[in-house]
């Protein structure tokens, strides 16, 4: 028993730290006024420049980082149309989900001699906690990978940096009411490019990690709807960090009883157990959360001077 | 003269065309940059699509499922909703098809209304949910419909794997029972007499026998006249477009905005309803199979609405450039080698481009006023 609730833990961490870091971005990104349903195209961006480079490199770490700036790259295309351009932000958010999973399964395909997949990375990023330090203690099929805890910490640093800092309730405000912000004096512009552009790096990351920690190579379809769900999160948490989180863990646990009930004995089809979280998510939304309403301000165009 | 050109770079149009133009000229960069010819890349994609009557009748065929849930995208978005659920909604219709395709037999002049409209009936009560979930509960449309795509995509598996339907050594299900089908001059184009008349006409035994030839074309083009007709033409339509572009102002105007917004998904969930049971009725192998992923119909019909500006007849070229584009890469991989990804890339570009050129018609204007305040000096 005790074994099963520890497996479960690790599968629930698992699989929302790469939700956790991209619907951080997310927040981010909607609290500054920039819509960014573009999520799941940067995320498919990070997830093969992590492994590319992670591959050739044959570190991890470097992969990592590689993940956060073609994410962030990707966002700058969509910080361009939807600041300076003052372009519809879900029409470029779209246009990313189409150019991201495109670039990503392209350039695949141009480093890895024609094949969709890439080659896996020789050393996985490292886990935090394993059986080398828990062999002989009950805890031994516990596991938690560093992403995990990069995850945690995120989440923690973006609520602090929203809630704590002067910088913070600027963001926070720039999405409810940007003129106000402007006339004190802060750029809306340089901002929001700033939020947009952090907010992919975090979304690269997210793909990063999943290359680079859980499946070790670059798959079409290892990003396939992770951004979505991020992005489902973050409404889901009404576009603060934490209850952001809570919807990721609740994603990542329903993947891991899906993981558990499906290699077990029960005679429920897996189709049915694979249902189970997104039903769960509508159940939950509708018995506890409720109402949403996103930042007053995301989604609009900030034209300086309009009235 | 100056103010002529002006107008015309203000149309949708035009900026259409300008976005297409500058998504192609960034793929064939692209192209370059990895080391293809551009030219020959353009040729072939080219002559994939208009080297015989076959292929261009089969770009005509492909692009109906898009052209019917980018309908389903643009009615939503006209009324300031996001219908990311089309995905689902068109899942849900094939299901729903294929099951009433399969379970009955009547006279094709009842099985086929009968399999279309429950498969637009599973669509729009689909869209209806999400509609309700919204209204009612105030649960975000984009989050609903995400949940629900994905719920749809194991049903299908779910269904499939049902003894009653699951076709032994297959992924999928048995096809639907042929009166169903919608496909036009089936069981003529296979007897002796049709076989020996298409032997001596090359071009109609190309486009007939060689092809899913039906008219589901043109009725996907009738269905986007009537969706021009409800939200233009009607005072429904009105409400529909005030509710989009200022939701509190049409609740103060008397417009129930939420009865409205169930409606408006309902009707968009219909729309994507149709594309899916076409899909059965229309295109062999006439059944559902496994999903392991999304195929992507209803989010490509997000493309097709975006490139139209959401403008339902624009649905219908935007349409039939987005399938040649798929069909047209699909070539590209198989004569040259190039990724076919290029096409996916292309069509993400002319996207983007799409939500720059926005911008082309406030730039004219301010250029306009510079002329003007120029002519009064």
């Amino acid at each position: 028993m005790l074994n099963n609730i520890l497996i479960a833990i690790s599968i629930t961490l698992m699989y929302s730290a790469p939700l956790a870091l991209a619907a951080m971005g997310g927040v981010i990104s909607e609290r500054s006024g920039i819509i960014n349903i573009g999520i799941e195209g940067m995320m498919s961006i990070g997830a093969l420049a992590g492994a590319a480079v992670g591959y050739f490199s044959g570190n991890a770490w470097l992969g990592l980082i590689c993940a956060g700036i073609a994410g962030g790259l990707m966002a700058l295309l969509h910080a361009i149309a939807s600041i300076t351009f003052k372009a519809d932000q879900t029409v470029s958010g779209i246009a990313i989900n189409l150019i991201g999973p495109g670039v990503a399964i392209f350039l695949s395909r141009y480093f890895f001699d024609g094949a969709a997949l890439s080659l896996p990375v020789p050393v996985k990023l490292p886990k935090v906690l394993d059986q080398k330090y828990l062999q002989g203690t009950s805890f031994e099929n516990f596991s938690i990978d560093v992403t995990v805890l990069i995850a945690a910490v995120v989440v923690i640093i973006t609520w602090f940096l929203l809630y704590k800092t002067k910088w913070g309730l600027r963001i926070r405000a720039m999405g409810e009411h940007p003129a106000a912000v402007d006339t004190l004096g802060v750029s809306v512009y340089k901002s929001r490019y700033f939020c947009v552009i952090l907010s992919g790096i975090l979304a690269g990351l997210g793909g990063g990690t999943i290359t680079l920690a859980i499946i070790s190579q670059f798959t079409p379809t290892a990003i396939s709807g992770q951004g979505f769900i991020a992005l489902a999160a973050v409404i889901f948490g009404k576009w603060r960090p934490f209850g952001a989180y809570v919807a990721c863990l609740l994603f990542g646990f329903s993947q891991a009883l899906v993981v558990m009930l499906g290699g077990g004995t029960l005679s429920v089809p897996s189709s049915i157990l694979a249902m189970i979280p997104y039903i769960l998510t509508i159940l939950v939304l509708i018995l506890f959360v409720g109402h949403s309403s996103a930042p007053k301000a995301s989604g609009v165009p900030y034209e300086k001077g309009a009235r | 003269m100056t103010r002529k050109i002006a107008k015309l770079l203000k149309t949708p149009f035009f900026c259409t065309a300008m976005a297409i133009f500058f998504g192609s000229m960034v793929a064939c960069g692209i192209l370059l940059l990895t080391g293809y010819s551009a030219s020959e890349s353009l040729a072939v994609m080219f002559n994939a699509v208009f080297s015989r009557p076959k292929f261009i009748l089969n770009v005509i065929l492909k692009s109906t499922p898009v052209i019917l849930t980018g309908l389903s995208v643009a009615f939503a978005f006209k009324s300031g909703l996001f219908n990311i659920g089309a995905e689902g909604q068109y899942i849900v219709s094939t299901i729903a098809s294929t099951i009433t395709g399969i379970l009955f037999d009547f006279h094709p002049i009842i099985q086929i209304p009968l399999v279309i409209l429950s498969g637009m009936l599973a669509g729009g009560v689909l869209g209806g949910l999400v509609g309700i979930l919204k209204s009612k509960f105030g649960i975000h449309e984009v989050l609903t419909s995400i949940m629900f795509n994905w719920i749809a995509l194991y049903l299908c598996n779910f269904v499939v794997n049902i003894e009653r339907f699951h076709k032994q050594d297959s992924d999928g299900t048995y096809s639907i029972n042929p009166s169903g089908f919608t496909l036009l001059l089936n069981d003529w184009k296979f007897s002796e007499e049709g076989r020996n008349f298409l032997k001596d006409n090359p071009i109609l035994s190309d486009i007939i026998l060689k092809t899913d030839f039906n008219l589901n074309f043109l009725i996907a083009v009738l269905i986007a006249f009537i969706v021009w007709v409800i939200i233009y033409k009607t005072k429904k339509g009105y409400e529909f477009r005030v509710s989009g572009l200022n939701p509190d102002a049409a609740q103060k105007a008397g417009i129930n905005v939420q009865k409205n917004t169930i409606y408006t998904l309902f009707i968009s969930g219909l729309l994507s309803g149709v594309a899916g049971a076409f899909s059965i009725t229309g295109t062999s192998i006439h059944n559902i199979q496994t999903l392991s992923m999304f195929e992507n119909y209803g989010f490509n019909g997000l493309s097709v609405a975006l490139i139209a500006g959401s403008s339902p007849l624009g649905c219908i070229i935007s349409g039939l450039v987005f399938s040649a584009l798929i069909y047209a890469g699909q070539s590209l991989q198989f004569k040259i080698g190039a990724p076919s990804e290029i096409v996916n890339i292309m069509i993400g570009i002319i996207v983007f481009f799409v939500a720059l050129v926005r911008i082309v018609p406030t730039l004219v204007n301010r250029f306009l006023e510079r002329e003007e305040s120029l002519d009064v000096k």
